[in-house]
């Protein structure tokens, strides 16, 4: 089993395939589009697969260490940042083929016109910690 | 009263359930509840039988739930409140408990769950805590594999060869959590090769106690990767690897050669040599052919590739290496090495920083960068 991260993001991946944005959708389609996620993720557990599931507020600051005794440096948000990550969802799944079909589901939910929005999803495979006693 | 032991009770209850008429399903669900009010209040005051008791207790629960599940189901089951008088689980219950859940048809990681719950009596927690999931996709994963076993019996015919898969499986995957699953997978091999004289299920308990005799030595003091050659093998556990090395051999005796026993073969080779020096690379090498033979598997012709670097020189080796897919997972890291071997640093150095980027353990990733800047500090 290999757990991946599905990597949704508010800005920063390539145009999706039918790319409306949120705040042209009506209240129906809103509605459809929450509803669809919402039944992914039921799906995924019933099914033994899911891990997590967060999304995260689009406003928040860059820190960073500046120096002995110093408190920490904090900055933005800038609203002109190229990437950002709107929630992340992890899967534990046997295979890589079956975590590109759900990622491939999650971006069918539903848009504009109850059309599937066909959104890029970035997929990463999660690092384990450990070696199998086996490996040398 | 030891968790071991109530552990040890799960299987037997569950069989004494199903023989009862009670459906695998539901036997395993009763025991399990059983299980949890055990652990619960047997530390205070342990039973005079401890499986009578949960056996009690268990049917108690299997006779509740079939109440709720509605009468027409209670009659089509035909059990009824007095139990038979029960008889201890037989041997061939315990080992249709293993066929069972290691099912062809469920798949690998449905049937880890279910094995370590109703044959290792572990919690749906303490199986959740070892793979990092939460507790309630795991209970899901395996109310899901019990829903494909319906209809199946205990009795039916297994697949050994699933069963052994599945417990390697368990050997090599699973680290978080208090559960030591290595410990786990050689308690639950050890059990199964009481059960039946199959080599190969002797073959893959040596091979467990191998690796596992040589577990302490694998880590460094700051949680570093210590690759084989480079192990302080004065604390291999000596005594372990004898019994497994008896093991081992009384299973070769029967002569029906499989995967585990090759496999145990070649890591019985590595424990046999005192330093790295006195490896037998020749007879290693040897038996990586006869597995290679087994199985036809590109890992194995990658493993094989570096032995032969080791038995007739890095460049046979790398001769040998060219042959192998390059997607194998290894294939860049055992390229540097053999290019080290060499005395080809450069190029080594380079391919030890690009096998990092193809790690998909942290351990192993770091293990492979410091072998990188351990080649750049070379003069």
């Amino acid at each position: 089993m290999t757990k991946y991260l599905l990597l949704k993001h508010y800005r920063g991946a390539p145009k999706g395939a039918h790319d409306v944005p949120m705040d042209k959708w009506t209240r129906e389609e809103f509605d459809a589009h929450v509803k669809y996620m919402s039944d992914f993720a039921d799906r995924l557990e019933a099914a033994g697969q899911l891990v997590e599931d967060h999304a995260l507020a689009p406003s928040g600051m860059w820190v960073r260490y500046d120096g002995e005794g110093k408190p920490p440096v904090t900055d933005g948000p800038f609203a002109e940042t190229k990437d950002l990550i709107a929630g992340w969802m992890i899967i534990d799944v046997e295979s890589e083929e079956r975590a590109v079909a759900l990622a491939g589901e999650l971006s069918a939910a539903p848009g504009a016109g109850g059309k599937p929005i066909g959104e890029w999803l970035e997929l990463r495979p999660l690092m384990t910690d450990e070696t199998a006693p086996t490996f040398e | 009263m030891d968790d071991d032991l109530v552990r040890d009770l799960v299987p037997a209850a569950i069989s004494v359930l199903c023989r009862r008429g009670a459906d695998f399903a539901s036997a395993e669900d009763a025991v399990q509840e059983g299980l949890l009010k055990a652990l619960d209040s047997w530390s205070d005051s342990p039973p005079g039988s401890p499986l009578g008791w949960l056996i009690t207790v268990s049917w108690r629960q299997f006779l509740d739930q079939t109440k709720s599940a509605g009468a027409r189901r209670a009659r089509e089951l035909r059990v009824t409140e007095e139990p038979a008088p029960s008889t201890p689980a037989g041997q061939d219950d315990s080992l249709h408990l293993y066929f069972l859940c290691a099912h062809p048809t469920l798949t690998s990681s449905s049937a880890v769950a279910l094995t370590l719950r109703a044959v290792g009596g572990l919690t749906t927690k303490q199986i959740a805590d070892a793979y990092l999931v939460p507790e309630a996709t795991m209970a899901q994963r395996i109310s899901r594999a019990k829903r494909q076993l319906r209809g199946n019996r205990l009795d039916a015919p297994g697949d050994l060869a699933t069963v052994l898969r599945v417990l390697y499986l368990v050997f090599n995957e699973g680290y978080g959590g208090s559960i030591d699953l290595t410990a786990e997978a050689i308690r639950l091999t050890r059990q199964l090769a009481s059960l039946t004289a199959e080599p190969e299920v002797h073959g893959l308990l040596a091979l467990m106690l191998l690796h596992d005799a040589r577990r302490v030595s694998r880590t460094g003091p700051d949680g570093q990767l210590v690759p084989l050659r480079a192990q302080d093998r004065t604390r291999w556990d000596t005594t372990r690897i004898a019994e497994a090395i008896d093991i081992l051999q009384s299973a070769l005796a029967v002569d029906r050669l499989g995967e585990y026993q090759a496999q145990a073969a070649i890591a019985a080779l590595h424990a046999d040599a005192q330093h790295v020096a006195e490896t037998d690379w020749v007879q290693i090498v040897s038996w990586y052919d006869e597995l290679l033979a087994l199985t036809n598997s590109p890992v194995v012709q990658l493993n094989r590739a570096v032995a032969i670097g080791e038995a007739d020189g890095p460049q046979v080796g790398l001769a040998a290496l060219a042959d192998v897919d390059p997607a194998v997972p290894r294939h860049t890291a055992a390229a540097a090495y053999l290019h080290e071997k060499a005395g080809d640093v450069a190029e080594a150095a380079a391919l030890y920083t690009e096998a990092a980027d193809k790690a998909t353990n942290t351990k192993e990733r770091n293990h492979l960068l410091r072998e990188a800047a351990r080649l750049r500090e070379t003069p």
